[in-house]
């Protein structure tokens, strides 16, 4: 290396995948249901979507988690995003195509992309 | 990309309870259950809790799970890494709240410290530069190299009221601006590290080296720049294996990367750094006898002045400083010396590294901002004395150092406060000493340290030490007189005042400081014959409570010397002769019969 901008690029590279072990209570939180039954109908692929899409973007103050059965097994993939001021979108039936999408609006913009959420569908 | 990083703790405190073995389990199980390419297993450096070794942190969640063994990696790998359930039961007892787990620099042993020295141990991997870069690595060098003059750099430092880390607390940048003006056409000069951490307790230094041991690299190589040197060498313990092993790496890789080596960023600016290996002598931490060490030569320190600022290594002018010194160094030039001078006391800035040990909970290393009270260190973050027992000293700065007794509990710990309580700072070492220490014990402990450890080069400590230590053990055997003490307290200030250096001149620290607070234990050893604490074994006797004693034998058969007798049902008595103060029959007895004077 010889310059500070290869320096640089190094750091900007690597900050994006050290950003996931900082310890930040005000964190949206990206919840991904995965017990048996979301594993099964598809959770692991959208899981690292998710994971790959934040880190790649090097997106501040969100954390990519897992959590077990919420009980509606039948919209499985479930995934629930928390904003810092406590309020929860569900997402139901995520596939992965639709990750970056929600990233985009939701994650970023702060828009929930309703056509996927739990309330669009015939059961909210 | 990995969705999640599973952090487990390399250092040394936790390779020694079994680490290896965890990781060795867990990239097993998690090949075995196909999350290779998206779970990342990091090697880091120590995160404190030593007691709770061995030590795992998963993230995105930040689960802390404690005293973690092979048996449960199955359990972590397919409930936390595959389904997401938290593996409660191996949580850290600290995180787990009643609305579910909090984070961990919310509980009491994180809450009050603030990490700079200590800012990547436990979250990078120290063998891989390109993760110290993404935490702002080498940006400091790229600052003073592009934007900063020399002096500059060394006026940060003044400014930023840094001071020496090892012990002594020598304002930092004074030492970088004497190296730099004091021979001004000097054709070489060197930047050493001193990482021969000796004094018993203490490992910060250690923990440094082994979880980010390019800070130190890359400090050196901005005080080579300040002061105008282009080789540094880095003296550390070959006691210290991993730390000489992630060393070497950081060298290597560091070269490698052009960031060691010749015209680095290209400016024009060379600096190389070497190794060289200490045998763990105590006397090769003074700084004089590790340059003489570094030459090859038998570690034994010289006369000052000549101070190392003019005629150090090889006879060239020299800057040493402790590796916690160094660890503060890139982040002054990054945050200014204004973020730095903000935290601390007046006269003692930034924060200080201890090492907790003793009879206290949290085991471990703890980062805390000067002036931080001895009571906030011991109760609240290292989570106070076990088994209900009460607070009697604290000794800090190890052989060199002092007591604290508990009427000083609350003074904040600064450089000055210390020495001003009859103590010292020294590297950092902190030990808890309860109700059941002997001070008199304790301070012979240290002397029997000094006496192993002088280098015998002068008289006062070679000689000194060894008739203080002959003294303290004659009081401790109950044969000591009033005039023993006296004669004792003598001693000690004619060694202050003539030893060659500060091993010597500050080996009668212990005696001295148990004097001044704790006189009425030594005056007990010596005309009551007794040892308050009950620890001096020639002043103890054993004696079974004829009322208490239910005849239940347990005794006599553990006594290893025999000394017990009695018949089944009756009560049993130790014969004073054939006792060896052992106090297996006490651990034993379910009746507390036993009982020792």
């Amino acid at each position: 290396m010889k310059s500070l901008e290869e320096l640089k690029a190094i750091r900007d590279k690597m900050r994006g995948q050290i950003d996931i072990r900082e310890e930040d209570s005000d964190a949206m939180r990206v919840v991904v249901g995965m017990a048996t039954c979301g594993i099964a109908a598809g959770a692991r692929p959208v899981l690292r979507a998710f994971s790959d899409i934040v880190q790649e973007r090097e997106l501040k103050n969100v954390a990519v988690v897992q959590t077990g059965c919420i009980g509606l097994c039948q919209y499985e993939p479930i995934v629930e995003i928390y904003e810092s001021n406590g309020k929860k979108t569900t997402y139901i039936k995520v596939k992965p195509e639709m990750v970056e999408e929600i990233v985009d609006q939701h994650v970023v913009k702060g828009n929930p992309v309703t056509k996927y959420t739990i309330e669009a569908s015939k059961l909210g | 990309m990995y969705r999640s990083h599973v952090l487990v703790c390399g250092g040394t405190g936790c390779t020694s309870s079994g680490s290896e073995k965890i990781i060795e389990a867990l990239e097993k199980e998690i090949a075995a259950n196909g999350l290779t390419d998206e779970v990342q297993v990091v090697k880091t450096g120590c995160h404190g809790l030593c007691a709770l070794g061995p030590i795992m942190i998963i993230y995105p969640e930040g689960s802390f799970y404690s005293m973690v063994k092979p048996e449960d990696i199955p359990e972590i790998v397919s409930e936390h890494l595959l389904k997401g359930r938290i593996v409660t039961r191996l949580l850290y007892n600290e995180t787990i709240t009643d609305n579910g787990v909090k984070a961990l620099n919310e509980t009491n042993f994180y809450k009050k410290q603030h990490r700079i020295a200590l800012r990547n141990c436990g979250v990078i991997n120290p063998e891989n530069i390109e993760e110290y870069i993404g935490t702002d690595g080498y940006q400091a060098l790229g600052k003073v190299l592009t934007e900063m003059t020399p002096d500059e750099v060394i006026q940060t430092i003044l400014d930023s009221g840094l001071r020496g880390r090892g012990g002594g607390g020598f304002p930092t940048g004074m030492k970088w601006k004497l190296a730099r003006n004091i021979v001004p056409d000097a054709d070489q000069k060197y930047v050493c590290c001193n990482a021969d951490e000796g004094d018993p307790g203490a490992f910060m230094d250690r923990s440094v080296l082994e979880g980010d041991p390019h800070v130190v690299l890359e400090a050196m190589a901005i005080a080579g720049y300040a002061i105008g040197a282009n080789q540094g060498y880095i003296y550390v313990r070959a006691e210290y294996p991993i730390a000489i092993k992630r060393l070497e790496i950081a060298i290597k890789q560091a070269r490698e990367y052009g960031l060691l080596g010749k015209n680095i960023f290209n400016t024009g600016f060379d600096f190389d750094i070497g190794l060289r290996l200490g045998a763990g002598a105590f006397v090769c931490g003074e700084e004089t006898a590790l340059m003489t060490s570094i030459e090859g030569n038998r570690g034994e320190p010289r006369p000052r002045p000549p101070f190392p600022a003019e005629k150090g290594l090889f006879q060239k002018p020299t800057i040493l400083n402790n590796v916690e010194t160094y660890a503060n160094i890139p982040r002054i030039i990054l945050n200014g010396a204004e973020w730095f001078a903000s935290m601390g006391t007046e006269k003692s800035k930034g924060t200080k590294v201890f090492a907790l040990g003793g009879k206290i909970n949290n085991t471990g290393l703890v980062e805390v901002p000067m002036g931080t009270t001895l009571r906030e260190v011991v109760e609240e973050i290292g989570g106070g004395i076990p088994n209900g027992k009460k607070f009697k000293a604290a000794q800090t700065g190890g052989p060199s150092g002092g007591c604290i007794p508990a009427d000083h509990f609350d003074v904040p710990i600064d450089y000055d406060n210390l020495i001003a309580i009859g103590s010292m700072m020294g590297s950092g070492g902190l030990i808890v000493m309860d109700e059941d220490n002997c001070m008199v014990d304790i301070a012979k402990f240290f002397l029997e340290f000094t006496v192993d450890e002088s280098c015998g080069k002068c008289t006062p400590c070679r000689v000194g030490t060894k008739r203080m230590l002959e003294i303290l053990t004659k009081i401790t055997k109950g044969q000591g007189t009033l005039e023993d003490i006296d004669k004792l307290e003598e001693l000690c200030y004619y060694i202050k005042a003539n030893a060659l250096c500060g091993l010597g001149q500050t080996a009668p620290n212990p005696v001295l400081s148990t004097l001044r607070y704790f006189r009425d234990e030594y005056i007990a050893h010596v005309v009551d014959k007794k040892c308050p604490a009950g620890v001096c074994k020639s002043l103890l006797s054993y004696e079974i409570l004829q009322d208490k004693c239910k005849g239940c034998t347990l005794c006599s058969r553990v006594c290893p010397a025999g000394a017990i007798s009695g018949t089944v049902k009756n009560p049993h008595i130790i014969d004073k002769d054939k006792c060896l103060k052992c106090g297996a029959c006490i651990e034993k007895c379910k009746f507390g019969a036993i009982v020792k004077k």
